[in-house]
């Protein structure tokens, strides 16, 4: 999302998962589900409706995601709505765990299948298609794959909170990325520093880790500056 | 291509457009802005719904230099564009060096920090990697200065009469169209003019295509 300068897009596309997740509280099955099938057929929508109406992708979901939030604020009860956008890690099931890793899984391998095409596509859509990619099939796995990771990090982080992971770790890696390997390693390793030191924290002074997952991972954006501001030119 | 038109909108961006080439020649298109020359590029690289008819002889392989890259927010090196279409670490070093740009430093910068010759080179290496039958060039010398344009024609030259490509370059330059170039299609949406290259010199062609009366600028050998 960052590369595709989409950051405030996938803001944005999390908050549609909110009526999904409603459905899950009020039905009883797990909210994950509910959350990643309003995404992806949110995902789904604006890519066709991109295509039809050569409406830009970030006033389509500027639409979606008002209409969803209203949505979600009908649907879920009020103690429930709270614990939709802000998450909680602490009342995770085992059960929810296991999807979550296994939505990560399909994630990270989806992602290593597409990966080339998508890098080709973001640098220019007709050197990608004279190099053989279909980009649009491509753009459009691309969205399943943000919805699935913004599905997994819904409960851990919220709505609210959950565009956090798509953007802050990948923005800290570009400040300090010269090529895409290096990209990639600090992007996920910057992902997991955050959420573990926001655990800890949330731990050690007893508050809610979703707050303080992001507190920590803009932590490490606000150091990421800096080293890039120090080298005063270009990245390692 | 047969009878080609595009729609945007209900604006008609090409109307009618006809033309055959021969395998290893080269056409340069030129025409004022918004004559559709990209608009031709897309529908050839078919990204563009278009109405008429298309057709190759036989199986080709299309390579497309695009007129610029927005790379400056992508943190990819030359050596990993690179590797998309050349395979292994050598055949990199094999591709990077056809087109005359030293190996070493070069593949570990960012794309995006190129100079604009450098570039060009990067894309055109890019491009032959797979030794396509066709190269869409959409204004490849832009963004570079005179000296370095010279080269970068002086390459595609000796590249196509090593590979035998054929070639289609959108170009404002009517030095490239004069010098480099075998057939001229000049577009206004529609063809204005489909032939000989030597064409562009005359004045009336030239006004056709421009509205204006423009002054050709001598080869540089002829200068000297």
């Amino acid at each position: 999302m960052v590369l595709k300068k989409m950051a405030l897009v996938g803001d944005a596309l999390s908050h549609v998962a909110l009526p999904g997740l409603g459905l899950g509280i009020l039905y009883g099955f797990n909210p994950f589900f509910g959350g990643f099938v309003f995404l992806f057929v949110a995902a789904a929508l604006i890519w066709r409706i991109e295509r039809v109406t050569k409406l830009s992708v970030e006033t389509i979901i500027g639409a979606l995601f008002t209409l969803s939030l209203a949505a979600g604020i009908l649907i879920i009860p009020e103690f429930e709505l709270l614990e939709a956008l802000f998450g909680d890690i602490s009342k995770v099931t085992l059960e929810s765990t296991v999807i979550a890793v296994a939505a990560s899984v399909v994630a990270a391998l989806m992602t290593r299948i597409i990966y080339k095409n998508m890098i080709l596509g973001m640098i220019s859509e007709e050197l990608a298609t004279s190099a053989g990619v279909q980009v649009a099939r491509t753009n459009l796995l691309y969205l399943f794959l943000v919805s699935l990771t913004v599905a997994a990090g819904l409960q851990v982080v919220g709505t609210l909170l959950v565009g956090f992971l798509v953007v802050v770790p990948a923005a800290s890696a570009k400040n300090l990325s010269s090529n895409l390997y290096k990209y990639g390693v600090l992007s996920s390793a910057f992902g997991v520093i955050s959420a573990v030191s926001g655990i800890l924290l949330s731990d050690y002074f007893n508050l809610q880790p979703g707050p303080l997952i992001v507190l920590s991972g803009v932590a490490v954006f606000i150091v990421t500056i800096i080293i890039r501001w120090a080298a005063k030119a270009p990245a390692l | 291509m047969s009878n080609v038109s595009v729609k945007v909108k209900d604006q008609v961006i090409l109307d009618n457009i006809s033309f055959g080439l021969k395998k290893g020649t080269t056409l340069a298109i030129v025409g004022p802005n918004g004559a559709g020359k990209t608009v031709l590029f897309r529908a050839l690289l078919g990204l563009m719904p278009y109405t008429g008819t298309i057709e190759w002889r036989g199986a080709v392989k299309i390579g497309y230099v695009p007129q610029k890259l927005s790379v400056s927010d992508i943190p990819i090196s030359v050596r990993e564009f690179m590797l998309y279409k050349c395979g292994s670490g050598p055949h990199v070093e094999k591709c990077i060096t056809s087109v005359e740009l030293g190996t070493g430093r070069m593949l570990d910068k960012e794309l995006g920090v190129l100079s604009g010759g450098q570039l060009q080179r990067v894309l055109i290496a890019w491009a032959i990697a797979d030794n396509p039958d066709v190269l869409l060039f959409d204004e490849p010398t832009s963004a570079v200065d005179v000296d370095s344009q010279e080269t970068i024609y002086e390459l595609l030259n000796r590249l196509q009469q090593e590979h035998e490509i054929t070639i289609l370059i959108i170009t404002h330059d009517m030095h490239v169209v004069r010098h480099y170039s075998d057939y001229m299609l000049a577009l206004n949406r529609k063809t204005i003019f489909f032939g000989d290259s030597e064409e562009i010199s005359n004045p009336s062609l030239l006004e056709a295509i421009y509205g204006s009366r423009l002054l050709l600028r001598k080869k540089p050998k002829e200068q000297e």
